[in-house]
Order: C-alpha cells, then sequence, then structure tokens
C-alpha cells in the first residue's frame, strides 16, 4: 500500500513520514521541469521552516514542507493534484527564510503553472480565478475589477456570490467599483502581445 | 524631484484615494510626477502562473515603456504586487542577460524595446528615504496628536524583491507617522500576509489572514497601509473577516499619503475618505478631541 492515499472526499493525506518508492509511480524528472528556480529544491533539507512560516499551512492538506519533498523524490501527480499551491498567497514568508536560499515562492508559481497545464480539475475555484483575471487583463489591458469578479463567480459558484452581494453594493455605493458594459467583440488590448508570446513558448 | 508614475489598475477604480492622496502629497512635497502613458496591467499575481514569458513581459512593457519617456528618471508604484512584478522582471534580466532577447521578441508587437535599465520605487521607499521624516515633518500643518497608527506594510512592500526595508521586521513608515506627529502601534503582524486573493478563492484561509492582522491592530485608532489589495482586504472585508474571527473588529483603515496629506492641511476632494467602507470619522473625531 502507499502511504500516500486519497480520501473518499478527494483530500490527499500522508499517513506518515516513511513514503514507499516503490509503490507509488515517480517521474525523476520533475524537479527538472521546474525551471531553474525549482532546481535548487535538491538542496532542501526539510528543515521545516517554510512549514512553520506559512500562514495558509494549517489548511493545507500537504504542508510545505512534505510538498518540497514529494517534489525531490518525483511524486509527480500528488503534488500536481494537491491543494497546498491553490492556498500560497504569495508572502515569500518561506522564500526569505530557507535557510537553504531556495526561491519557494517562484517554485509555487511554477507548480501552479504546471498544475493548470496538465488539466487539474479538482479546484476550479482557484484555477478559475486565473482564467477570469488573464480574460479581462487581455481584453482591457487593464484590470476591471467588477467584469472580473463577475466572471469568476459565474465560473464558480453563483451561490457564493450571494455572500459578496451586500460587500458588492456597499463598493457600487462608495464608486470603488464601477459598472461597465463588457466588450464583447473586437480585438483585445493585449491579443497580440499574448499570442507572440504563446507563439514563442510554443518554440521554446 | 523627478518621477514617472505608474498607477496600476486598482488605482484608476478601488483604491482612486491611493493615486489622489499619493500624487497630492507628493506635489506638496515638491515632487515633480507625471504618470506613464499607455501603461498596461503589470500581470498581477495572475500572467506569470498563464505563462513564465507572459510573467515577464506583461511588467517588462511597462518598463520598457519607462525607458522610452524618461531621462533618468524612476518610476514610481504605489501598489506593491505592480511594484514586486517589475523588480521581480529586472531582477530576472539582470541575472540571466539572455532573457531579454526574448522578452524583446515578444514586445516587438508592441514596438517596444525593453533594455533592463529601468528603476522601479515604492512609493513607501520614497516617501520614507528621498523625502524623509524631516522633509516632510517641515511641511506639516496639523500634528496628527493623540492619533495612534498601526503601521501596516504586508509582504510584497517589503519582499523578496525589496531592497528598502527589512522583509520581516520593517520600520519605513515609523519616522513618517511619527514626523506627522502620529502615535505609532507596532505589533507582531505588521508584514503579515492579508490574505491576498485567498479571500475570494478561499474566503476561509483569506479572511482569517486579514482577520489577524485587524485583531492585532485592534488597540489602535487606525491602520496605514501601502498597498490597495491590503487595503481592499482588512477594510472592505472587514465584516466578513470579524465573522471569521468570532470577534467584533471595526478598526479604519487609511493609506499613508492620507494621513500624510491630513497632516499637511490638503483638503477632502484629495483625500477621499468618504470612499471606504469603515468609516474614517472615528479616527478623525479623536483627532479634534485631543
Amino acid at each position: 500500500m502507499p502511504n500516500l492515499s486519497r480520501s473518499s472526499k478527494g483530500r490527499l493525506s500522508l499517513d506518515s513520514e516513511v513514503i514507499s518508492l516503490t509503490a507509488t509511480k515517480r517521474d525523476s524528472t520533475f524537479v527538472e521541469r521546474l525551471t531553474p528556480a525549482g532546481r535548487l529544491l535538491s538542496r532542501c533539507i526539510q528543515c521545516g521552516t517554510c512549514s512553520a512560516s506559512c500562514p495558509s499551512a494549517p489548511a493545507m492538506d500537504l504542508t510545505p514542507r512534505q510538498m518540497w519533498r514529494l517534489v525531490q523524490l518525483g511524486f509527480q501527480d500528488q503534488v500536481l493534484h494537491s491543494q497546498a499551491m491553490w492556498l500560497c498567497s504569495l508572502c515569500y514568508t518561506c522564500h526569505v527564510r530557507c535557510p537553504r536560499g531556495i526561491p519557494l515562492t517562484e517554485t509555487i508559481v511554477t507548480l501552479k503553472r504546471l498544475a493548470i497545464q496538465t488539466g487539474i480539475g479538482e479546484w476550479p475555484d482557484s484555477t478559475a480565478f486565473y482564467q477570469a483575471f488573464s480574460h479581462v487583463m487581455r481584453r482591457y489591458g487593464r484590470m476591471r475589477e467588477m467584469e472580473f469578479m463577475i466572471r469568476y463567480f459565474l465560473a464558480t459558484n453563483l451561490l457564493s456570490a450571494a455572500g459578496y452581494a451586500k460587500l458588492g453594493l456597499t463598493l457600487l455605493r462608495r464608486g470603488k467599483v464601477h459598472p461597465q458594459l463588457p466588450r464583447l467583440r473586437g480585438e483585445g488590448r493585449l491579443d497580440r502581445l499574448f499570442e507572440r508570446v504563446a507563439e514563442l513558448e510554443g518554440q521554446g | 524631484m523627478k518621477y514617472l508614475f505608474y498607477p496600476g489598475c486598482s488605482q484608476e477604480s478601488s483604491a482612486l484615494e491611493y493615486k489622489t492622496s499619493a500624487l497630492a502629497v507628493l506635489e506638496a512635497l515638491g515632487a515633480e510626477v507625471e504618470e506613464l502613458g499607455e501603461w498596461t496591467c503589470c500581470g498581477a499575481s495572475v500572467a506569470a502562473v498563464v505563462s513564465d514569458l507572459l510573467g515577464l513581459v506583461l511588467p517588462a512593457r511597462n518598463l520598457a515603456l519607462a525607458e522610452e519617456a524618461s531621462d533618468s528618471r524612476e518610476m514610481l508604484a504605489v501598489c506593491s504586487a505592480c511594484y514586486t512584478n517589475f523588480r521581480r522582471t529586472a531582477e530576472a534580466v539582470a541575472a540571466n542577460p539572455g532573457l531579454l532577447g526574448r522578452i524583446n521578441q515578444a514586445l516587438e508587437v508592441e514596438e517596444l524595446t525593453y533594455g533592463g535599465k529601468s528603476q522601479v520605487r515604492h512609493l513607501l521607499d520614497v516617501l520614507a528615504n528621498d523625502f524623509g521624516p524631516q522633509a516632510i515633518a517641515a511641511r506639516v500643518q496639523m500634528r496628527l496628536t493623540g492619533l495612534t497608527v498601526a503601521p501596516y506594510y504586508g509582504c510584497q512592500t517589503v519582499r523578496p524583491y525589496s531592497p528598502f526595508d527589512d522583509g520581516q521586521r520593517p520600520a519605513s513608515m515609523v519616522g513618517i507617522l511619527q514626523a506627522l506627529g502620529a502615535t505609532v502601534y507596532r505589533h507582531p503582524r505588521e508584514a503579515y500576509c492579508c490574505g491576498t486573493s485567498l479571500v475570494m478563492t478561499k474566503p476561509g484561509v483569506g479572511l482569517q489572514m486579514a482577520g489577524e492582522v485587524l485583531r492585532a491592530c485592534s488597540s489602535a485608532d487606525c491602520i496605514a497601509a501601502v498597498c490597495p489589495m491590503c487595503h481592499m482586504n482588512l477594510d472592505s472585508y472587514q465584516d466578513q473577516a470579524s465573522r471569521v474571527m468570532g470577534q467584533p473588529l471595526r478598526i479604519p483603515v487609511l493609506f499613508l499619503p492620507q494621513l500624510i496629506g491630513l497632516a499637511l492641511g490638503l483638503p477632502e476632494s484629495k483625500l477621499m475618505f468618504h470612499r471606504h467602507v469603515v468609516p474614517v470619522g472615528p479616527a478623525l473625531a479623536r483627532l479634534s478631541q485631543s
């Protein structure tokens, strides 16, 4: 039995500190693919400073320290399917405290990207955020907060939007958000730049 | 002193009071500030997740504009996430000059070239170090005596690409607030995370973070913030954070330049206190009593 298991609720759990290296599929090139910053993970000594520093760690299915160990060992599926990276708020506390100088927060960004590219579907509330934001940014070149929020809630859970309705009205009254009609047709302000970047990354 | 000003998206709507008060304060201090024309979003926390290259190209587009517009003027950012993206891009290029070619291949479609030269400064850095407490104190017209202010830096203002203050125990605001005549309330959550976008995607986790900051500051009369994201989470989401914390938390959250502007005697039209979700009035009332 692998020690790494998924409960009926889909939560990943690491049953003990002992990890079976043979019972679970691994990819030894995982660390290598995490861009230059991620490769530094081979330096990790498992001191746990990252977990102790992380304001989100108590809510994570894998603590940061556990996650980095799994990355080192090539447990790609387990890492990419976990929720841990989506609870990172980019506070960079682990990043500046890591005694081995590993740019951990930058590596989290890479993990999020890999998870989205791999089509991991377990955390739609998180991935929809990036899609909605990216859409609005590309279309107008600048953020339109209200359209972004509407797109986000339409893509995730309209019911949860109800919880924000009162706040939304307050923000409208204070002039903090502006109702603007979405522009649905025509070229987006950053379409060409986004397309060129996609072309270049395709070559890379 | 002359600067190019990069407002950033939030300052055009939700944090208009931040931009307005910052520009008014800089002008009152004698700075010459010109807004960067044709600027676009820095990519926020999103671009780099969508694509590695996009996470560098979107900041670089604005840095290229700054290089084109500037005669060695530094670019000034007020949002800590914008600031982080610009400095992150500049650092990435400095560490790996080969990236410049790739970034510029993308910027061709915008007819722009980034040379890796433009410097970006945070408003707090400029206020604390280019002007400094003495220059600010010299222009104070109404001392904020009796007002206890809890400084809140958040994360990306001071780490990891920020060279002007300590990444974990920052202190840049102390001298400025004292120069205004305010009492500084030091607390253990000065550089703790506000919860960022987690207040939307994982409210239970994000609101807890905002709540921790609010609770740590609750003995002060108000909080001083220097980032629109932090301000949004602490001010607009304060009721929701209170519910998550299981205790009533009620404290006005002001942008630092609003507090400076108040002491400098700038009019309400430049300070825009009416835009806050948590009313600023009670804190200001303490001021007039003293």
